[in-house]
């Protein structure tokens, strides 16, 4: 069971939160402008990396608070979490 | 039971009190500190149970959790009766009652030991290539099989016991209580740090609190002296919780580790009442140190299983601790000098050791020598080939080992024996390590594996760490414990160890023997009665993968896990396939270490706290009004109120009457109720479902849809305009929490430029719906200050009133399709404003209602209910509600769905009604849906999700999902059943006021 950093309340165990799929991927601003492929991979189409991910968390039992967490996946080490709207770390 | 088996001294058993106990029903006694199997050897006990497969008679083997015969039943027939716990873990008391698992009709006599005897016809794979038989074939075996391969009784009482969860929090927690693990304690503590250690043993010290003898020494004490000191010191060490008893049953993740402590397991069962039996502690640890020791390897040869064979380190246990001999003509069979010490532990004692055969050729170290001098035989560059005795072993046979270990060589030699020990070297127990995402590396020198990489701020000493001399642990473990825990120094910087033990190992895994493996039974997992031959049959057959192996040939499998044999079972599987160990790999070892009660896992929460449940302000009086409750979600929902012994059916055909022809009342609390607030909520609702909100006047309310981003319903309701920028928004009872994290996630995500606010408050408000044509009398009698005409107060709009001096909510809103008022006021004066309603309606016959036929009601209006008529697969254009859907907004979730290919497609089930032939036939939800039954395959068109007999249309009505649906109006199709047909006809799904004219009635 994680221990997660949530960036509004600080560590808390992985019981408060849910997880939300695969992060960075925006809601297109003009859906219909799109071909049934393009919003087919918007919709449908998730990475499911063995390594560095990135994902939504939301603190759903806590402050209700979406954010980012950068995990490894191969090992469950948490490398970073950031707020929304905040760009991913780089290292 | 004339022969004296117990020696005079032990560390564990106080002498001067006695205790009885019974074994498959005959009494025996021990003493106070035996375990079951201590106190069974102690009577020459050796034959306990049965093999799974074989039903081979099986003895006693280890001393401790790693366990694979000794597997017994406590308290048969009785409600405290637990299966498949080791006799080596029970520690015995008055009154104890233990019984033989997996054998029928008794441990003697037993009939599965014909399997024995047919054993050619139970080779690896023997289940699965059964099942792969005609039916016919496995039907005639499976009773018999069943009933002779049983794993112990489950009980059938209610379990008397309690049990807890507990939080724990510490800086470090060791697991073991060994000598390592006794010395990173106080290490830890010493230094500051909060500490807890455990130990699945009632008692601390580990191997080495019974090592007395001069040949293993600190400090020019003998280790057993040495360590008895550092436990009294240690016991007074503040910032340490020591736990015996307990045992760590998986290490997860981030240093979460769930244990199980037992608190009353060694107690007489009347002594255990209003006591708690069992907690599991949930462990978070800033650091995990491992010190779980090491498993005791057996070897592998002919006959390796009879009753009577035990690991040499288990002999040494029972004479050391528990004072007893195991056997009057002991054997040790070695590749290691651990049975040496074993030797010097009963030659001390008085016990007599025949001979030890010793795989290894050129053996000289100083314990060897003590032995030598002391008269006993050692055959060195010898095996064990076969051994005889049914139920107790009473020979061996022996050959010398050629110099490549692969044949024997020579005559062989017979030799009698009561008991023979075996040690194979030892297995790091690195379970709870590779549990944790830890990595193990091979190490060649003694064919161990053992940790390279952790996962988690954790670290392994001693044994379990591959350090299997005193010396090695007494030097590392100090220098591995500065590092690990940051600090300067320790006091073990300068202990002076001596230890005769030798290193040497002649490793084999597959002892040889003078006859054809196809001839022997070499048992490499016990408990699952796999042999070397089925490890090597299954390779022969193609399998190479060791979890393909483990699982054809159940190796590793049992409730042990295979602690003993896996190490053998993956040696054999390298030599045979000609495969590095290190490259092998092991199997997964999964939680829990040692099983679990079911007791420990869910703790206090059982019976009303198993699954905790919602009531509604209201719910105290619709139980005193003999509701039925029916579950949604974590709801208790009023389901329907009984009068003199009504069935449901009686009382919802009632309700439902009364509620169109007068005046019905439901308790809608449960409704999901989000106060939306925020210039910008016009736009969110815009946003969120499919019609437009724009243009919502104050004090009006409007039905939504909510659609999932894929086009499919997710969720409907009434949203109310309280305010320019003020709303009140209902959902599906069931959908609440998800509908508000959707949207929260929306907001957050999506849309963060937004100014909206969100606020749960579905506990905030109690909701009382009253419907019928006399509805308005009721109301405006409770609500005596508001104008109820058309006018002021017209179908789907909203006022604020007061009752008393109480705020309400009412809208003029319904589900039912009469005319109907929701009364939304602050809980707590739910319950009184529900009877001032009831009180009102006593004239009009006014009928409280619940759920079912609340369903009912809305069933004849055609009105949906999101999860029953929709199942996530329901466009809002399948379901016939295109009026709902805005042509004009440019955007909102689903839209783009809506026009996929795969949703504009004209055959997709669709929402219809459904009148039968017969008007009272009442359909079956689900039931399926086909045109044509001649057919082969059937082809089913869709199914019926609500059905109901209507007592206002007097006939049966039901909604259905059915392909293509929508253009079938009027068509004849048949609903097969189990036995007979139904022939149902295709219409518009409102059955009743097409019109809307009851709303304004
Ligand atoms: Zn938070």
């Amino acid at each position: 069971m994680f221990l997660i950093y949530c960036p509004f309340c600080g560590e808390r165990e992985q019981s408060e939160f849910k997880a939300g799929g695969e992060a960075h991927i925006v809601r297109p601003k003009q859906p219909t402008e799109l071909s049934d492929d393009e919003w087919a991979e918007y919709l449908f189409m998730r990475k499911n990396i063995k390594g560095v991910q990135f994902e939504r968390w939301n603190h759903i039992h806590g402050c209700r608070k979406w954010f980012n967490m950068v995990r490894d996946t191969s090992n469950d080490e948490i490398k970073a979490v950031y707020k929304m709207g905040e760009k991913p770390p780089t290292k | 039971m004339t022969k004296n088996l117990r020696v005079k001294t032990s560390k564990l058993i106080d002498k001067t009190n006695r205790i009885s106990f019974k074994f498959n029903g005959t009494k025996y006694y021990g003493f106070k500190g035996d375990t079951l199997a201590s106190a069974l050897l102690a009577n020459d006990v050796h034959l306990v149970g049965r093999s799974f497969k074989y039903h081979r008679p099986r003895g006693i083997m280890t001393a401790g959790s790693e366990e694979p015969n000794a597997i017994i039943q406590l308290h048969d027939n009785t409600s405290r009766t637990e299966p498949n716990v080791r006799a080596t873990e029970v520690e015995i008391y008055e009154g104890l009652e233990a019984s033989s698992q997996n054998c029928w009709p008794s441990v003697n006599f037993d009939i599965g030991g014909i399997n024995n005897l047919l054993s050619p016809l139970l080779p690896a794979g023997f289940y699965y290539k059964t099942f792969m038989w005609p039916a016919s074939f496995w039907k005639k075996y499976e009773y018999f099989i069943r009933k002779s391969a049983g794993l112990g009784k489950s009980p059938v009482e209610p379990d008397p016991d309690v049990y807890e969860h507990r939080y724990i929090h510490c800086d470090v927690i060791v697991i073991g209580a060994g000598i390592s693990g006794i010395i990173a304690a106080k290490i830890s503590a010493k230094n500051g740090l909060k500490t807890l250690l455990v130990d699945e043993r009632p008692y601390l010290g580990g191997s080495t609190i019974y090592q007395n003898s001069d040949y293993f020494k600190i400090n020019n004490q003998n280790s057993g002296s040495w360590l008895e000191k550092e436990i009294n010191e240690l016991k007074k060490l503040e910032n340490l919780e020591i736990k015996t008893r307990t045992s760590v049953a998986a290490y997860h993740g981030y240093n979460f580790l769930l244990a199980r402590e037992s608190l009353t397991d060694h107690l007489p069962i009347e002594q255990r009442n209003n006591k708690t039996r069992q907690k599991l502690l949930k462990i978070r640890a800033k650091k995990v140190i491992t010190a779980t020791g090491a498993i005791e390897r057996p070897l592998i040869f002919d006959n390796n299983d009879r009753p009577g064979i035990l690991l040499s380190s288990a002999i040494k246990k029972y004479a050391d601790l528990y004072g007893v001999a195991c056997g009057e003509k002991n054997i040790l069979l070695t590749n290691n000098d651990s049975a040496y010490e074993t030797a010097i532990s009963l030659i001390q004692k008085g016990i007599k050791v025949e001979s030890i055969i010793d795989n290894r050729e050129q053996v000289n170290s100083k314990l060897v020598k003590e032995v030598e001098k002391n008269n006993i035989k050692i055959f060195k560059g010898f095996t064990v080939v076969n051994t005889s005795g049914y139920k107790r072993i009473n020979k061996v046979s022996i050959m010398q080992l050629s110099k490549d270990g692969e044949k024997v060589i020579g005559s062989k030699t017979t030799l009698n024996c009561d008991c023979l020990g075996v040690s194979g070297g030892w297995t790091p127990a690195v379970h709870l390590f590779t549990q944790s995402g830890g990595k193990l590396r091979f190490r060649e020198e003694d064919q161990v594996f053992i940790p390279l990489t952790y996962n988690s701020k954790q670290i392994s000493i001693g044994s379990c760490n591959g350090e299997f001399t005193l010396d090695e642990i007494l030097t590392n473990t100090p220098k591995l414990l500065i590092k690990f825990l940051e600090i300067k120094d320790t006091n073990y910087d300068n202990v002076d160890v001596k230890s005769s033990y030798s290193k040497l190992k002649r490793n084999i895994w597959l002892l040889p023997s003078d006859k054809i493996l196809g001839k022997t039974k070499p048992f490499v997992d016990y408990q699952n009665d796999s042999t070397a031959k089925d490890i090597k049959l299954a390779l022969k057959e193609g399998f190479r993968s060791i979890e393909h192996v483990k699982r054809y040939t159940t190796t590793g499998m049992g409730t042990d896990q295979g602690k003993l044999g896996n190490m053998h079972a993956l040696g054999i599987i390298s030599e045979t396939a000609d495969a590095k160990m290190g490259e092998l790999g092991t199997t997964t070892f999964r939680p829990p270490y040692t099983p679990l009660t079911f007791g420990t896992i869910v703790g206090r929460n059982v019976g009303e706290y198993f699954d905790i449940f919602r009531k509604t302000p209201i719910h105290d009086w619709h139980v005193k009004n003999n509701a039925e409750f029916e579950n949604v979600g974590q709801w208790k929902r009023a389901w329907y109120y009984p009068i003199n012994n009504e069935d449901m059916h009686q009382a919802v055909q009632r309700e439902s009457k009364a509620a169109r022809d007068s005046a019905g009342i439901l308790d809608a609390s449960t409704l999901g109720k989000i106060d939306i607030q925020g210039t910008d909520a016009s736009e969110f609702l815009n946003r969120v479902y499919t019609n437009a909100w724009s243009k919502l006047a104050i004090g009006k309310c409007r039905y939504g849809l909510m659609l999932n981003e894929d086009g499919m319903v997710y969720d409907d309701g009434v949203t109310t305009r309280l305010a320019e920028n003020h709303y009140i928004m209902t959902t599906t009872t069931g959908g609440a929490a998800n509908v508000m994290g959707k949207l929260e996630d929306y907001l957050q995500t999506e849309w963060p430029e937004l100014d909206v606010y969100l606020t749960s408050v579905t506990d905030h408000f109690a909701t009382i719906s009253v419907c019928g044509p006399n509805s308005k009398k009721i109301v405006s009698s409770v609500i005596s200050d508001l104008d109820f005409t058309d006018e002021k107060f017209p179908h789907m709009s909203f006022q604020n009133a007061k009752i008393d001096k109480i705020n309400c909510r009412v809208m003029r809103i319904s589900f039912t399709g009469e005319h109907s008022y929701e009364i939304n006021v602050q809980a707590n004066y739910g319950k009184s404003v529900w009877e001032k309603c009831m009180e009102a309606g006593k004239d009009f016959n006014i009928t409280p209602y619940g759920t079912e036929t609340m369903h009912l009601l809305r069933a004849e209006k055609g009105f949906i209910i999101v999860g029953q008529d929709t199942d996530a697969t329901m466009t809002p254009i399948d379901l016939q509600m295109d009026w709902i859907v805005s042509k004009k907004k440019y955007d909102f979730i689903g839209k783009r769905s809506l026009y996929r290919s795969d949703t504009i497609r004209e055959d997709r089930k669709q929402l219809v009604g459904l009148l039968t032939e017969n008007p009272d036939e009442v359909l079956e939800e689900g039931a399926q849906i086909v045109a044509d039954i001649k057919k082969s395959p059937v082809e089913m068109l869709g199914h019926v999700t609500s059905s109901y007999y209507s007592p206002n249309l007097k006939k049966s009505i039901a909604l259905g999902v059915v392909r293509g649906g929508k253009n079938m109006m009027g068509q004849k199709l048949i609903i097969p059943m189990e036995k007979k047909l139904i022939n149902v006809t295709i219409t518009d799904p409102v059955f009743l006021d097409k019109e809307n004219k009851r709303l304004n009635a």
